[in-house]
């Protein structure tokens, strides 16, 4: 699990009334909320997407960790996890994606091939070399594939990544890895 | 002729009267239904499929490339991630055109043999597993995706033991298999098999007998088994049209020939032999007769070598030309290799099944509903990875 | 028909036109021009009965030599017999005649064919490239080419 705890999140008060009125900051009340139940998007590419849908299915479970509904359109999600080798020919349209889901956004970086190119980094002509060439990646999960709970540990990243957003401070948390290409 | 007869002939699917303005619709690359990044340009009228086009290339990895740069032991990395399903063939395909250069001197020892079939019919269950239960999904059934997966797991946490890997792994190498298996592993396997059986019944209660799906896949998608030959289909989608060709019967390779096992095809049981159901119910078919090869390997798997002592460690592939074939779960994997005696292949040429098999997709869609394209689309059973290697 | 029944009546049906027979090979093969090809196609379909292209390999043989394509043709029935056609064309003029009318999967795999080598399969009605980008340059796996340096403005060469 998360490594926030929730206790920390909803103080409550010492008077007779503590079970009823709970005092908390919006900040991590949404914060809260945001992480836990985080809507990743249905977009696998290649071998790792067996992985993802693994880590969706009986065995491993991501709806223990408030994550499940895979989502079929970008419009509905706030998680992209890009699973797969991203090719010259689909560049754009991870990037168009991307482009269309609403912020605050996540993306894990999921497999070899899109953490850097993977095995096809010196051949692979036809291979981008790292989705973060076109668009923003918050975690990156290495393997070939990445293993279900290498996943999970991917999403706890994101989750305590979205617990230290600010709502009045709009640009996010952390440092954006500077594009390549606008 | 009442009036209610012409109002249902005037709603019948294609009735002139609700003919309306068509319309060219882009499905993926990003679709869920697509099995990876496949886009189909679709033409349609309202709801019907006039035509429609695959575009393939979304996921060109540039194997045949690699191949002529890394080395032959190098190579056989590449092609797990050909069929990532069924990587187990993948390997054994690859490594099968390498060992034929070699010529008749080159004996595979026996339990790599024995190996290779029982990590293969696993893999072969493992993929239809997600097949079918990918497919369930495609058409509208959620729960069997979570009850293939279950025993989806059990397979790959065997192949973890075996060799390391969920996935890709690089397991069948030129000149045998890498890492022995041990007694623990094969008990482990027997047992399996025990567990796997009555699942299959339990698929059948879900899937195959559910009258929503067989009403979503039956008649649906016929492919007759001429145009299925004249596209070069291969492996369920051509024995769903009725056609027994089956390599490990036809040309058995490696040890086939020594175990028993039938080869289901389409009967059209629930309508036309061909159908998308027929294609589902070969999978599940697929599975039993996997299982009964397992058991039998099982009982007879000899002790020894598991791999030739002639290939050495830096293989260097005698000069030739060779094209081999396997039976893979999606059909005939092949691979033309050209070596000129160098460690590096000159050249190597993958027929990936799912390359013909999804080029048929146009003629088997046209005039069907929109709905029915995913259903067809998932009959078909692609992975993206080897069609666009 | 086994594959020596193929091979003789593919001799006597067209004599001289058959340049190289090799049925010692690991993959028995018949060698002929390009121009011979499309009636050659034929007469293995119709009369051979060889019903199911299996597989369209084209290879790069190098300066001196030129491309070649590589046709595994087999008989879709119990007996699985085949054979393989070579093709052998210069790179100046690397065009074979398109057999996509005999065998409807030639379709893909020449669009493969000339995608990756650049050979020209005429009467193709749509010869376009299929696996790389529509906006590709060059042929990939000729043996002289390089990959771009830069795509659409994405660092390409890493390494």
């Amino acid at each position: 699990m998360s490594h926030i705890h929730d206790q920390e999140l909803l103080m409550g008060t010492d008077s007779p009334l503590q079970d009823n009125i709970l005092i908390t900051q919006v900040d991590k009340l949404v914060n809260w909320t945001r992480r836990s139940s985080v809507w990743p998007m249905t977009f696998g590419l290649a071998c790792c997407a067996i992985e993802m849908m693994a880590t969706g299915a009986s065995t491993y479970d991501i709806d223990r960790f408030g994550s499940g509904p895979f989502r079929a359109t970008p419009r509905q999600a706030d998680l992209m996890i890009v699973a797969g080798t991203v090719s010259h020919k689909m560049a754009p349209r991870v990037k168009r994606l991307f482009d269309q889901m609403p912020e605050p956004k996540f993306v894990i970086a999921m497999g070899a091939c899109t953490v850097s190119g993977g095995p096809y980094i010196k051949h692979g002509y036809h291979v981008l070399k790292g989705v973060d060439r076109i668009i923003p990646v918050d975690v990156y999960v290495p393997g070939c594939p990445p293993r279900p709970e290498a996943l999970l540990e991917g999403l706890f990243r994101i989750q305590e990544k979205m617990q230290r957003e600010r709502l009045l401070d709009r640009t996010r948390v952390g440092v954006r890895p500077k594009l390549l290409v606008e | 002729m009442s009036s209610e007869a012409t109002s249902t002939a005037a709603l019948a699917p294609g009735g002139a009267d609700l003919r309306t303005e068509e319309m060219l619709l882009n499905m993926g690359p990003q679709h869920p239904a697509t099995h990876g990044v496949l886009r189909v340009m679709v033409r349609t009228d309202g709801e019907m499929v006039l035509d429609c086009e695959p575009h393939v290339g979304y996921l060109h990895r540039c194997f045949e490339k690699h191949c002529e740069n890394v080395t032959t032991l190098q190579a056989v990395l590449y092609t797990d991630r050909l069929d990532y399903l069924t990587a187990m063939g993948n390997n054994w395909g690859f490594c099968m055109a390498v060992e034929k250069l070699y010529g008749p001197e080159l004996v595979i020892p026996e339990r790599a043999q024995y190996i290779r079939v029982i990590c293969q019919e696993l893999n072969r269950i493992a993929s239809h597993l997600l097949a079918i239960g990918t497919y369930g999904m495609d058409v509208g059934a959620i729960t069997p995706f979570l009850y293939c997966f279950r025993e989806r797991e059990k397979i790959l946490t065997i192949f973890e033991h075996i060799c390391g890997q969920r996935l890709n792994y690089n397991y069948i190498r030129p000149g045998g298999v890498a890492y022995d298996v041990d007694d623990a592993m094969l008990a482990l396997i027997g047992d399996f098999c025990s567990y796997f059986l009555p699942k299959i019944d339990e698929y059948d209660d879900l899937l195959s007998g559910n009258d929503i799906f067989v009403k979503r896949t039956a008649n649906v998608g016929v492919l007759s088994a001429k145009l299925a030959i004249d596209y070069g289909c291969t492996g369920p989608v051509l024995r769903g049209s009725g056609v027994p060709r089956d390599l490990r019967k036809d040309k058995p390779y490696g040890i086939y020939e020594r175990f028993e096992f039938d080869v289901p095809v389409g009967s059209g049981e629930h309508g036309t032999v061909g159908d998308c159901f027929d294609r589902y119910m070969v999978r599940v078919r697929e599975m039993r007769e996997s299982t009964r090869i397992v058991r039998q390997a099982l009982k007879s798997i000899p002790g020894g070598e598991i791999r030739s002592a002639k290939i050495k460690a830096k293989i260097r592939p005698p000069k030739g030309e060779a094209f081999t074939r396997i039976e893979n779960s999606r059909g005939d994997l092949g691979f033309y290799v050209v070596s000129d005696g160098k460690e590096v292949l000159y050249r190597v040429k993958c027929r990936a099944p799912s390359f013909h098999n999804i080029s048929v997709l146009p003629e088997i869609s046209r005039g069907s509903m929109l709905a029915d394209l995913i259903a067809i689309i998932g009959s078909l059973d692609i992975v993206l990875g080897e069609v666009d290697r | 028909m086994e594959r020596g029944a193929i091979v003789a009546e593919v001799r006597k049906a067209f004599g001289e036109r058959i340049t190289e027979v090799d049925e010692a090979a690991l993959e028995p093969f018949v060698r002929c021009e390009a121009s011979t090809w499309p009636d050659l196609a034929r007469f293995l379909k119709e009369r051979c009965g060889l019903d199911m292209l299996v597989c369209l390999s084209g290879i790069d043989r190098g300066k001196g030599v030129g491309l070649e394509a590589v046709y595994n043709l087999e008989r879709c029935d119990a007996s699985r017999v085949g054979i393989a056609v070579k093709i052998r064309v210069p790179y100046e003029a690397a065009v074979i005649p398109s057999v996509e009318t005999v065998w409807r999967t030639a379709d893909w795999h020449e669009r493969e064919a000339w995608d990756l080598l650049g050979i020209r399969f005429e009467g193709h009605h749509n010869l376009v490239r299929i696996l790389c980008a529509e906006d590709w340059e060059g042929h990939p796996l000729r043996k002289d080419y390089k990959s771009p340096d830069r795509y659409h403005g994405i660092k390409n060469n890493v390494v």
